[in-house]
């Protein structure tokens, strides 16, 4: 079964390489701009894991991580924060709020690519 | 009801409430709660100023002046003001002295002197007994009129038999009150707070009965104010009442009444008893100072209506205007409103009569009985016995006599101009205090001889050109000495001295009185030198605050000897109780090291407390006889007081310095702050940068391994990605060159090239530059740029980025269906059509600036809009350094938008100057 990927970001450069970067990984993916599409993709798409920017509009994406997590029925997807801001207190920020990795922009795709995997594997089993 | 024994019986029962009120406020102060601690009572009791002169009187005036009755409260409003200064100086002078008296003031100023304690007590007593007695004229007149009810009579009635005279009876009870509640201990400086709360009692009742007249006149017998203002417009005798007077005589002697009334206010011996003697704490003064004008506001409100009222009522003239308070409510037959006047008429008279007399017998006992027993050798030690009662006694009797003789001053001076005219003349009596009292507290070098020579020759000049021509009027000298002079002499007569004509007898009077005794105080003290005593008392008063008294003393005493002199003026138990507390004193500042001789500062300490009970100068005498004195020089006097005033100017120094380091300190705190925020800020500034600098440089990353790791990818999906790759390179150099950018403008290391420009050129050459984006987005663009624009003064470069920068925001955000920019200048001179400014707005019909962003879009990184119309693009600096280089060049940038309704942003630049123009 193919896993499903939520890209969650308001740069379209960086969604562009995000959505061919997970494609050619394998897996179904959708996207979202803001941090209310986030959450209405949430439940329309039903992810495996999210692709979360810190910085969005409307709902910023420590929100989002929190309302994912607040969800019991979400429980089990999975959420890697991506963010330009990388000082320690954000990234702690995240990990505390419940993601599961926390990605400082800019960052190596090959090593994205081998998270992604690896996390959508340990959910299955 | 107004049969003689019901006005009897009012008014015994009235003195009985006063008799009760201050037995009641003396039991209070003895059991330690006092009832007078309070602005409110301190406010009232001075409002002793208003006797039954202003009761009767100020009616009286207002029928013959029109507002000429102002002056006399005018001025102690006016002194009011100048209270926080003066009156609090001399509250601390006489706390520290135990000063009791006007007399005992200047005495005790003047090294301490005898003789002019002496000459201030005569000058009072002659200036004032004839006061008390026009007091207790009012209480017969009133009484006699209100005697005659219901006929309406003013004709006086020849004085009967001594024994059926009511006023006699009063007077006397007066006196048994003042002795009463006057007399109590023999140290003057302990208050009598029952008197002082009958006072105050009293000037409630003068008030409350003056308004309710007031207000059933106005409000009664007319309808309001306008319908009597309006009767008495039309009623011919008012027609110059209405006016203030145009001759020149009429404001002068408006500015003569204001200033013997402010002087009054300070220097009437019972002004000085209430307001500085039995004074509580000096900063009732706060609230004093407008609550007292407030009430002399009060009482005078009414003055003018009830002054026309009468006039329009008994308009024969043959009602004496000075009665009409009186002659009105009975006219009208409201006999309780009446009998109400009556008892506040005598409230003003007693209140009055009280307190002078106290403070007269104060002045009478200190100043002239002590300096003559003293003489006589009476009081020398070795007579052991207690002289607290005789003192007492002496005070009493002076009491009775001052009574006595206001009483028979009355009897004899009857109708006469003498006494009508008092009023003033004993504010002139008065006044001639002034250049010692303020001399005294304010200039070092006042001597004695200099306030005796002029206290001496202001009052015989006030005697001649004052009082004596009031006997002549009275008949009791020949109206020659008025007319030719006496002998003859023209240039003598009282009222034209010297030929000096065309001021009304009271200018008149107080112009030569007062500069005899200015010129005399000031000439003579400029002449002669002090005594080392006088230097001492003189640098005590002037600098009250740090002087230290007892170190210009030296000598030896035996303190069994202090103690026994004083125990025979202050009795055993009250010399005890103040010693203990001395020693109490002592031991605190210096450790217990209190031997048994006594030093200078017991000796200093038993001569304060003396002074309390019989004046400065008969303690310093009295003390002088039981201590032996080794005289101070001069020079070591001189030395004393130079390292006195050398430690003052040098705790001053300290306190200054003090204070400066004290603001140095918070100048620190205050630019620390500044520069933890700047840091702050630079923190927030670097995160800022490097958020904008990784997005960019996560898009190249992220295509430059897609590129390499993938090299099959079509030919049209990887042009896409390399211009993705390149489009992002030029954002982050976009961005680089913009932050270098404003730190170089906010750091002023920009290099400008400012010239005088054409605006409009740089307009039109930003709007070709931005041609191809406008029709790339088809928005419709409209110029309004007038012909013949002033130049600016600017750099080129700089305006163009600015112009650019706008104009790309207004492309970014117009309409994107129906895309609208306009751009307007327009040239606007100042009044003078020197200079002026040029303002240039753009244009955009977008979704426009909330107005909680319109500040925010100029700070750095800080972009508009909730977000939901998706991310806006550019760097978040343009907006900055526009207004950045705006600003540099003295204009303004600034944004109009209402949301929807698209925005307005516009700045200005100051007009080129000429000269700039051509170089």
């Amino acid at each position: 079964m193919t896993h499903k990927i939520l890209i969650v970001d308001d740069e379209p450069n960086i969604v562009i390489s995000l959505e061919f970067l997970m494609q050619q990984a394998g897996f179904e993916v959708a996207i979202a701009p803001d941090g209310e599409q986030a959450l209405i993709q949430m439940a329309a798409f039903k992810p495996d894991l999210v692709l979360l920017d810190a910085m969005l509009p409307l709902r910023d994406g420590f929100e989002v991580c929190q309302k994912i997590r607040e969800n019991s029925a979400w429980n089990r997807v999975k959420v890697v924060m991506l963010s330009a801001k990388g000082r320690d207190a954000e990234v702690s920020k995240g990990l505390a709020l419940g993601a599961d990795a926390y990605i400082t922009k800019p960052f190596s795709t090959r090593e994205l690519i081998a998270l992604v995997q690896r996390l959508v594997a340990g959910a299955a089993c | 009801m107004l049969q003689g024994w019901v006005v009897l019986l009012a008014s015994f029962a009235y003195l009985g409430v006063l008799f009760a009120i201050a037995y009641y406020g003396d039991k209070r102060a003895d059991a330690g709660a006092s009832i007078i601690n309070n602005p409110y009572v301190y406010t009232l009791s001075l409002a002793v100023y208003a006797t039954s002169w202003t009761f009767y009187g100020s009616v009286g005036r207002a029928s013959v002046s029109g507002i000429g009755f102002l002056p006399i409260y005018l001025g102690p409003t006016l002194m009011a003001a100048l209270w926080w200064t003066v009156l609090r100086k001399i509250i601390r002078i006489s706390r520290a002295n135990r000063i009791t008296s006007i007399a005992d003031f200047i005495a005790a100023r003047y090294g301490k002197s005898a003789l002019l304690g002496g000459l201030v007590t005569v000058v009072a007593v002659v200036g004032v007994v004839p006061y008390i007695a026009l007091q207790l004229k009012a209480v017969s007149t009133s009484f006699t009129v209100l005697m005659h009810y219901p006929a309406i009579n003013t004709a006086r009635a020849a004085a009967g038999p001594l024994w059926q005279d009511t006023t006699l009876y009063v007077a006397l009870l007066l006196a048994t009150f003042t002795i009463l509640f006057g007399t109590r201990h023999l140290d003057a400086s302990e208050r009598h707070e029952g008197m002082v709360a009958a006072i105050a009692f009293e000037s409630v009742i003068k008030l409350l009965a003056f308004l309710a007249l007031g207000l059933f006149v106005t409000f009664g017998m007319y309808d309001g104010f306008k319908d009597l203002f309006r009767q008495a417009e039309a009623f011919p005798a008012l027609q110059s009442l209405l006016t203030l007077g145009t001759d020149n005589a009429t404001f002068g002697s408006w500015a003569t009444l204001i200033l013997l009334s402010m002087l009054s206010m300070l220097f009437l011996p019972r002004q000085f008893q209430i307001a500085v003697v039995e004074n509580v704490d000096e900063s009732h003064l706060n609230k004093a100072i407008w609550l007292l004008p407030l009430y002399l506001l009060a009482i005078n409100i009414f003055v003018l209506p009830i002054a026309f009222g009468g006039i329009m009522h008994f308009p024969d003239g043959n009602v004496d205007a000075d009665t009409f308070v009186l002659t009105l409510p009975m006219q009208e037959h409201h006999q309780g409103l009446a009998l109400l006047v009556f008892i506040g008429g005598l409230s003003a008279a007693t209140g009055m009569v009280i307190v002078e007399t106290i403070a007269l017998s104060t002045m009478v006992c200190n100043d002239l009985a002590m300096p003559l027993l003293l003489r006589l050798k009476l009081l020398r030690p070795g007579a052991h016995r207690d002289l607290s009662t005789l003192l007492l006694n002496i005070r009493r009797g002076a009491i009775v006599l001052l009574m006595m003789l206001g009483y028979a001053y009355f009897r004899f001076a009857g109708e006469a101009y003498a006494l009508v005219a008092i009023g003033l003349i004993s504010f002139a009596a008065v006044a001639q205090f002034a250049p010692a009292m303020l001399g005294g507290i304010y200039w070092k070098n006042g001597s004695r001889r200099g306030a005796l020579v002029g206290l001496g020759a202001g009052f015989l000049l006030w005697l001649y050109t004052l009082l004596l021509p009031s006997f002549a009027q009275s008949g009791w000298l020949p109206a020659s000495f008025l007319q030719q002079g006496p002998f003859a002499i023209a240039w003598l007569k009282p009222q034209q001295l010297f030929g000096l004509q065309g001021l009304d007898p009271i200018s008149h009077g107080l112009f030569w009185s007062m500069l005899a005794n200015v010129g005399g105080y000031v000439g003579v003290s400029l002449a002669s030198s002090q005594s080392a005593l006088e230097k001492t008392q003189a640098m005590l008063f002037v600098d009250v605050e740090g002087a230290a008294g007892s170190r210009l003393w030296r000598g030896s005493a035996s303190i069994d000897a202090l103690r026994g002199l004083l125990r025979r003026f202050l009795g055993a138990a009250r010399t005890d109780l103040a010693f203990a507390r001395f020693e109490e004193r002592q031991q605190r500042t210096q450790g217990g090291q209190g031997g048994a001789t006594p030093d200078a500062d017991l000796v200093h300490f038993a001569e304060i407390e003396l002074a309390g009970a019989i004046g400065a100068a008969s303690a310093h005498a009295m003390i002088a006889s039981v201590v032996d004195a080794e005289p101070l020089g001069l020079d070591e006097v001189m030395a004393i007081l130079d390292e006195t005033s050398q430690l003052i100017a040098y705790s001053h120094r300290l306190e200054q310095k003090s204070i400066e380091l004290e603001l140095a300190s918070n100048e620190l705190k205050a630019a620390n702050a500044r520069l933890l925020e700047f840091d702050h800020m630079k923190d927030d500034f670097i995160s800022n940068v490097t958020h904008e600098l990784r997005t960019p440089l996560t898009s190249i990353r992220a295509f430059s391994e897609i590129l390499r790791d993938h090299p099959d990818l079509a030919p049209a999906q990887r042009r896409d990605y390399l211009d993705i790759v390149i489009k992002e390179s030029e954002r982050l150099t976009r961005l680089i060159n913009d932050v270098l950018d404003l730190a170089k403008l906010e750091s002023g290391s920009t290099t400008w090239h400012a010239v005088a420009l054409d605006l409009a050129q740089v307009i039109t050459d930003a709007v070709d530059a931005t041609s191809e984006l406008l029709k790339g987005k088809n928005i419709q663009l409209a110029l309004d740029l007038p012909p013949d624009l002033p130049q600016v003064c600017a750099d080129r470069d700089r305006l163009m980025q600015v112009m650019l920068n706008l104009l790309s925001n207004a492309i970014k955000f117009c309409n994107p269906a129906d895309g609208r920019i306009s751009i307007s200048a327009s040239a606007k001179m100042n009044k003078n059509q020197q200079d002026g400014q040029l303002q240039v707005a753009v244009r955009d019909n977008g979704p426009g600036v909330r107005t909680q962003d319109q500040d925010i879009i100029f700070q750095k990184f800080r972009q508009g809009g909730d977000g939901a119309i998706g991310k806006p693009q550019g760097t978040g600096l343009g907006l900055p350094i526009s207004r950045e280089i705006i600003h540099h060049f003295g204009g303004q940038l600034w944004v109009e938008s209402h949301p929807g309704q698209g925005a307005l942003f516009a700045f200005t630049l100051p007009l080129a100057q000429p000269q700039e123009t051509t170089s």
